[in-house]
């Protein structure tokens, strides 16, 4: 059969591999996407509007709410608190098992909160502006209690009464660290460092509309990264039948991990527009979006690293802490994701990693780009960079002598993972190469030498992550897609997955172009109705291509079979004789180019279309490394991130330009987490960061542009050759910027500086090294 | 409530609007025009930049009134018979968008950017975007559009 299609294409030139404008760009750029605030529909007219009272202490004990004040204000329709929904069950925590039981949650907050933005009560008008005013005459009743706080928040204040402690589970078993991991180690260093909380940002807050039809159906409309497991969230949030919830997705406007599923506000939501027997909508202000969403990251890594003193690193320990914020939420889980790539792409001996997940009184971790796995590269990297300091040899030397060698074969870890194939080697002489790294040293021996108050400094970092993850039991990765042909020419496919940026609605044409034919432009991409597509796995975790796009080109192949079948009844000829001629849409009679029939003529009658489902044997592992400079002046502290050099390999590249995109977008987000983001609470659990104005999101000025190296190893796991691309740039770029302003500042005496490597925290780490040196 | 009268997307206006009513609100409720987008609450991220008689502004910090007797432009308005503006056009070549959402206030700074400026550098590009926050591309295909905009438009000036 691939012979006959390469025949049948002739001199035809493949459209996959080439730079496709994204057909979704013209209504973007003029008439605007249309997101869940910008939805107008019959069925939500006359909403109500949703108004979230939040908790504004970290720790609390709540004796009594009192809406009848915020009753009687102008356009107020109704109040609710958690009584109101006492019969919903309480949600339980992510992993139970693993995780303690008693750590739950209610939609609305009932004895007692737990962070500050905690939802504890409603406030319902009926104008969008009539609730500000109306929050304000709740009354609540708090008795403070001591907030729990940080990486070790002991046991004298519990978040959980019931649990008995902070501490919510662990992965790994402490007791099974062994004490003579390091023996025989010429040198060994260990650290402790934080990977910093952070605030995913979409540009678009969290919002909801919700309906609840005459048939006991909830319609709602969610900004989501999966139409189908937010509706499966809502059916046990809400205990709901299956069938009695339909999720729309409009467009979205930036996820990152933290749109996936549904949240409690969601549910409250729809509980509001049943309670009162109106459509309602909820749309949240940035100050909630950055107390109340999910955020990211929030571990803290002790590393021990040894190994010989030329370079060789004989044994490796990570112990984790997670801070899971008020909730073990998928944060809580994320540990696991850390531990499994714990030695990234180095071949090392012996290597151990635990972690200890904790509860504190701070909006709970969720997923953010790269989920678990960032965070295990920040580690790796960091320490092999404290190691290379240590015994005096180049970062990249080590890096080198200690990176996995090419492997075509799948590679298991010692940590269970099974890479699929690799060329660390060559992603990272390759990076070195585009960046001109023996230049760049030159450079930076130069400046030192002349004592220039700019110094330079050079960070590497080399990844592998895993994307496309299976659910963790078993079942290998799939997904579906329906592709079908009209008789106008044009093509509907219907994906699981859920754009929101990535551009699938033009790649995802693309694959099904190649196969039939038809134009790019005359393809029509659907997702997110859980009516049309009742089954899904959305899109996260750098999966959608590789899983999502390879059924789509599926699909389109099984359908040339289901109409060959029918050209051939049309021709009066044998299938097998019929040849399908993408660049004319039609089949054929081999050597009889003249006995044809057009695809669309055999769509004309029965439906022309086909669902499928591709699985792919496992995860997929990109790679790659990155090479960041940055300019540090030693007066102030201020690190300039002045280059920033990638090769990100994710396999075989549908559409450069998207895939470009991809890794631009991570690189920057990667690079604001090392120098600039960080969410910050103050001694009782107030978080400082609650604006744009205090959250310092990465703009313009703070970036240069990127300089992307090409490089494609192809995964055997999937037609497409594809690996996942979504998160590779934040993964690679976090490490490889700390690196370079630490190195920056090296040669005075600093060895570490914890993220986000600020101007202060710069000039604190340079000040100290000075005292350092003055004492000793 | 107080009357006012303006031009919106060349469109003669007259409304009755609250006084507090922002310009962003009025664009999107009273007008239907909803391109333009609510980021923030500190006018930082630029989501809501329109022009007002050429000039960009934060349509989140401008009172609807305070819009009377003037000329605004949204990212509906800035297109004319299906065809996408200069600079739409080279933030679809270059991919500069993704996930859409920053796009119509970046789109306009961008216009407001190159008639101040029409040979920017590329730090002056940077500088003059510091406002308008996008979080999918890492600015750098919003830069590249930026700058080709601007020699396509000295092209066509040429
Ligand atoms: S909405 Fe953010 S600046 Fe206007
Ligand atoms: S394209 Fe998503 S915020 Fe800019």
């Amino acid at each position: 059969m691939p012979a006959r299609r390469e025949l049948a294409r002739g001199d035809y030139l493949s459209i996959l591999g080439t730079r496709v404008l994204r057909t979704e760009d013209p209504k973007f750029l003029t008439t605007g996407g249309v997101y869940t605030d910008d939805v107008v529909d019959d069925r939500l007219a006359g909403a109500c509007h949703v108004f979230f009272v939040r908790s504004p202490l970290a720790h609390a004990t709540v004796s009594g709410i009192d809406v009848s004040a915020a009753l009687e204000a102008p356009g107020v329709i109704a109040a609710f608190t958690g009584a109101d929904l006492a019969d919903l069950p309480a949600i339980p925590p992510s992993a139970a098992g693993l995780i303690n039981t008693e750590m739950t949650q209610r939609l609305l907050a009932t004895d007692k909160v737990r962070y500050v933005g905690e939802p504890v009560a409603v406030v319902v008008t009926e104008l969008a502006y009539q609730g500000e005013d109306a929050l304000e005459l709740v009354a609540v009743d708090y008795d403070p209690l001591p907030a729990a706080l940080g990486f070790d928040p002991g046991d004298s204040s519990l978040l959980f009464e019931a649990a008995g402690t902070n501490v919510a589970g662990y992965w790994g078993d402490p007791a099974s660290l062994r004490p003579d991991l390091f023996e025989g180690c010429e040198t060994v260093v260990s650290h402790t460092i934080v990977n910093q909380r952070v605030a995913p940002a979409p540009m678009e807050t969290r919002a909801a509309a919700a309906v609840w039809g005459a048939d006991g159906r909830l319609t709602t409309w969610i900004p989501n990264q999966g139409a189908q497991g937010t509706r499966d969230d809502l059916v046990k949030l809400l205990s709901l039948e299956p069938g009695q919830v339909r999720v729309i997705t409009p467009d979205v406007g930036g996820a990152f991990g933290a749109k996936f599923g549904a949240d409690p506000e969601h549910a409250v939501v729809a509980w509001v527009a049943r309670r009162v027997g109106r459509p309602a909508r909820w749309s949240e202000t940035r100050y909630e979006n950055l107390i109340g969403m999910t955020h990211g990251r929030a571990q803290q890594h002790t590393v021990t690293i040894g190994g010989s003193r030329d370079g060789n690193i004989q044994a490796y320990r990570l112990e984790i802490v997670q801070d899971a914020g008020a909730y073990p939420k998928i944060g809580a889980v994320l540990p696991m994701l850390t531990i499994l790539m714990t030695t990234g792409p180095y071949d090392i001996p012996s290597a151990e990693a635990i972690a200890k997940v904790v509860v504190t009184n701070t909006t709970p971790i969720g997923a953010y780009r790269g989920a678990g796995r960032p965070e295990a590269t920040a580690a790796i990297e960091r320490a092999i960079d404290l190691f290379a300091a240590e015994i005096g040899v180049d970062p990249a030397d080590v890096r080198r002598k200690n990176l996995l060698p090419k492997f075509t074969e799948p590679h298991r870890t010692k940590f269970g993972a099974l890479y699929d194939t690799g060329d660390y080697v060559a992603a990272l002489d390759a990076a070195l190469e585009a960046a001109g790294y023996a230049e760049l040293r030159a450079e930076q021996a130069a400046r030192r030498a002349s004592g220039d108050v700019r110094q330079l400094g050079i960070g590497v970092s080399s990844y592998v992550e895993i994307t496309g993850m299976g659910d963790g039991e078993g079942t290998p990765p799939s997904e579906n897609a329906t592709v079908e042909v009209f008789a106008d020419g044009t093509a509907t496919i219907l994906t699981g997955t859920s754009p929101h940026g990535q551009g699938h609605a033009t790649a995802w044409a693309m694959l099904a172009s190649e196969e039939l034919g038809i134009p790019v432009e005359k393809i029509t991409l659907q997702w997110g109705d859980t009516d049309l597509i009742p089954e899904g796995g959305g899109t996260g975790g750098s999966r959608s291509l590789q899983q999502g796009g390879a059924a789509v080109q599926q699909a389109s192949r099984e359908l040339i079979e289901i109409a060959r079948e029918r050209a051939a009844a049309e021709l009066e000829a044998n299938p097998a004789d019929l040849v399908y001629d993408t660049s004319r849409s039609a089949f054929a009679v081999a050597g009889d180019p003249e006995a044809s029939v057009p695809l669309t003529k055999l769509a004309e009658g029965e439906r022309l279309l086909v669902r499928t489902v591709f699985s792919q044997p496992g995860a997929t592992f990109p790679f790659g490394t990155h090479v960041a400079v940055a300019e540090v002046d030693i007066e102030t502290g201020k690190p300039t991130l002045t280059r920033m050099i990638t090769v990100d390999d994710a396999g075989t590249i549908l559409n450069p330009l998207l895939a470009e995109g991809q890794r631009h977008g991570g690189i920057g987000q990667g690079a604001a987490q090392a120098f600039l983001e960080e969410v910050v609470y103050d001694d009782d659990g107030n978080p400082l960061t609650t604006s744009f104005a205090d959250y310092p999101i990465i703009s313009a000025t703070e970036v240069p542009s990127y300089e992307l190296a090409e490089m494609q190893t192809p995964t055997s796991y999937n037609p497409l050759g594809a690996k996942g691309i979504g998160e590779a740039g934040s993964i690679g770029s976090t490490p490889a910027v700390q690196n370079a302003i630490v190195d920056a500042v090296a040669h005075l005496g600093v060895r570490h500086i914890d993220m986000p490597a600020t101007s202060r925290r710069v000039w604190e780490a340079l000040r100290a090294a000075r005292q350092g040196s003055e004492h000793r | 409530m107080t009357r006012i009268e303006l031009t919106v997307n060349g469109d003669k206006r007259s409304d009755e609007v609250e006084p507090r009513l922002l310009l962003v609100h009025y664009l999107r409720e009273t007008c239907g025009l909803r391109a333009a987008n609510v980021g923030c609450d500190t006018t930082s991220c630029g989501a809501c930049t329109v022009l007002l008689d050429g000039r960009s502004v934060k349509s989140c910090t401008v009172l609807a009134v305070q819009a009377a007797g003037q000329d605004v432009v949204t990212s509906e308005g800035l297109s004319a018979d299906g065809e996408l503006h200069p600079v739409q056009a080279a933030f679809r070549l270059n991919h500069g968008l993704q996930c859409g959402f920053c796009t119509p206030g970046m789109v306009m700074a961008a216009v407001g950017l190159l008639a101040e400026n029409p040979h920017p550098t590329e730090e002056e590009v940077r500088a003059g975007l510091e406002g308008n926050l996008c979080r999918c591309t890492g600015y750098h295909n919003i830069i590249r559009a930026v700058l080709a905009a601007a020699d396509t438009q000295a092209e066509v000036q040429a």
